[in-house]
């Protein structure tokens, strides 16, 4: 159930990120989602792609830090309380959320939205008893 | 083991008086053959004939680097060109090169104590010694090439630069030794692991690392990463070259000075007083057998203290602390003196950092500032930034600990500070010249 999302560091240099992207583009690698979080000086760019160990390979070959992270896909209803019906369950449960950030694409009528717990499994477990739908990492890369 | 058993373990009373003959016959020589000692010697009222102990020699004026520049090239030479055999020259980086000139003679007594030094430090004959110190005008690739040979050791001729091919020749020829700057041995570590190669693949015994300033944790992070015991030795052309003094192998504590060619004292940089045993200062250095270039109380810039206990090894010869750094190293932010050596001890102490790092020195307005900027690398990366925050803040706090001085840490791109093959460069100062 778990997605797999790679995160590169950045610096925060004219060019760089245009870059990573042309790395990425030039193996055949598809972007899905990304998100960058940035500080003054460096950032670390999330991305969810097709194909995260080919990516990791290309982008490793041309001297840059990656690293691999597990992350959960959540099918979040897309209405006003939505995100607040998925993260409600999690907080009572003492799970915490490192990060998120939301899916550019939708499923079906709710939105995806990509979180880094601190514990994956117990969040998988507790979502899915609250009939919170979880996106296997198959649709992700496939969307 | 010991190269020259008679003169390496010479009781010190006797050390001291072939030291004192020796010295006299070297004042003697450079007042004679000199214009610049002899009109050095006359400005401080004192001849030849006042040095009746060792003592005396703090009678003597000191002779500069500048003293060198000024008499470029020849101008300190003690004999004809035609007894010379040889010529070296220090890189100028700042305007014209240091030229030192050697005799026959000089260069077999160089080649004895290289040999001394290699003993010292472990090695012997029928070792495969991989020598990728610059072979040139810089002393440390024939130093050390005609020290090898006369212990009887297969040298192979290296040279620096080119990487690839090292890494072949080291593996395929088996080389045992390898003598190179300590951060060219780490460069080497590392690409030695990119080319997916395994060090127990590799036959190295023994490194020999020196030329410039480096800590007892980056000797650790060398020792494990290429599987050898890293020994530190030390020189300067000035002087000699490499050879000047080594570790021993027995303690790896301090190094050992040749005493029977070099006489030491250890000054207070600002005063020119000398400083009692065991206080850290300014190493000074009188050749004791040079004939081509003698020098009396060159002043090496080089910091350290002496250790006057005897070593374990057996050898009577007093050993020099690690160097902390060039005394025209240091650098001096917001009136704290900060050698980049205390920098690099405080970074490999922490956990996954690399100790490839650079020191950008600015001013803005009147006030001095330090950037850190370090490598970040797939053990120190984390795809949370917060982590990424606390190795900077804590990195910041451990050099605020250690030097008093806040600086600030970036971190940046792998392999985007310059990898050196020789000396590494790791200070940018962009203050105005004041």
């Amino acid at each position: 159930m778990k997605v797999n999302q790679i995160s590169i560091f950045v610096e925060n240099k004219k060019g760089r990120l245009a870059e990573v992207t042309k790395i990425l583009g030039e193996a055949g690698v598809n972007i899905r989602a990304l998100f960058l979080a940035d500080t003054s000086d460096f950032g670390v760019l999330r991305l969810i792609v097709n194909d995260s160990d080919q990516a990791q390979e290309v982008l490793r070959k041309n001297g840059i830090t990656v690293s691999k992270t597990e992350v959960v896909a959540v099918a979040v209803p897309d209405h006003p309380a939505g995100l607040y019906s998925v993260l409600e369950p999690l907080q009572q449960r003492g799970i915490n959320v490192e990060y998120m950030y939301a899916f550019v694409d939708h499923y079906g009528d709710k939105a995806i939205v990509i979180f880094r717990f601190d514990n994956s499994d117990e969040a998988i477990r507790v979502l899915t008893e609250h009939g919170i739908a979880v996106l296997p990492a198959d649709k992700i890369y496939g969307i | 083991m010991i190269w020259n058993d008679e003169f390496e373990t010479l009781p010190r009373e006797a050390l001291e008086s072939l030291q004192l003959k020796r010295l006299r016959n070297v004042v003697d020589r450079v007042y004679n053959t000199v214009p610049f000692y002899r009109r050095s010697f006359d400005e401080h009222g004192v001849k030849p004939d006042r040095i009746h102990s060792l003592d005396d020699l703090r009678r003597l004026p000191f002779t500069l680097k500048q003293d060198m520049r000024d008499s470029y090239p020849y101008g300190l030479f003690s004999v004809p060109l035609d007894q010379i055999v040889r010529i070296h020259a220090s890189s100028g980086t700042t305007g014209k090169p240091t030229v030192v000139g050697y005799t026959r003679r000089d260069i077999d007594n160089w080649a004895e104590l290289m040999a001394r030094s290699f003993v010292a430090a472990g090695a012997h004959r029928g070792d495969v010694i991989h020598n990728a110190y610059g072979y040139g005008l810089f002393t440390g690739g024939l130093g050390a090439h005609y020290g090898a040979e006369k212990l009887g050791a297969s040298v192979i001729p290296m040279s620096g630069g080119n990487t690839k091919k090292q890494i072949l020749i080291m593996h395929d020829f088996g080389s045992t030794v390898i003598t190179c700057t300590p951060s060219y041995s780490l460069y080497l570590a590392e690409a030695i692991r990119e080319e997916g190669l395994d060090i127990r693949d590799f036959k190295l015994r023994i490194g020999i690392l020196g030329a410039e300033p480096w800590s007892e944790s980056m000797r650790d992070e060398i020792e494990a990463k290429l599987n050898i015991k890293a020994i530190d030795i030390y020189g300067l052309s000035e002087i000699m070259g490499p050879g000047v003094a080594i570790e021993c192998v027995d303690a790896q504590h301090g190094l050992h000075i040749w005493e029977d060619h070099f006489l030491a004292e250890i000054i207070d940089p600002d005063s020119g007083e000398i400083l009692p045993p065991g206080e850290r200062g300014e190493l000074v250095i009188t050749t004791l057998t040079k004939e081509g270039i003698p020098l009396i109380r060159y002043r090496t810039r080089d910091i350290t203290r002496l250790i006057p206990e005897p070593c374990i090894c057996g050898r009577t010869h007093n050993r020099l602390a690690r160097m902390s750094g060039r005394s025209d190293d240091m650098l001096i932010i917001r009136g704290v003196n900060v050698f980049p050596s205390q920098i690099e001890s405080v970074l490999i102490n922490i956990k996954g950092i690399e100790p490839h790092y650079q020191l950008i020195v600015d001013r803005e307005g009147s006030l001095d500032t330090l950037e850190v900027q370090v490598e970040v690398n797939e053990r120190t990366f984390s795809d949370e930034v917060k982590v990424l925050q606390t190795l900077t803040f804590r990195i910041q706090k451990e050099i605020k600990d250690l030097l008093g001085i806040t600086c600030k840490v970036k971190l940046v791109e792998p392999k985007t500070i310059t990898r050196s093959e020789g000396k590494a460069k790791r200070v940018i100062d962009r203050r105005p010249p004041a």
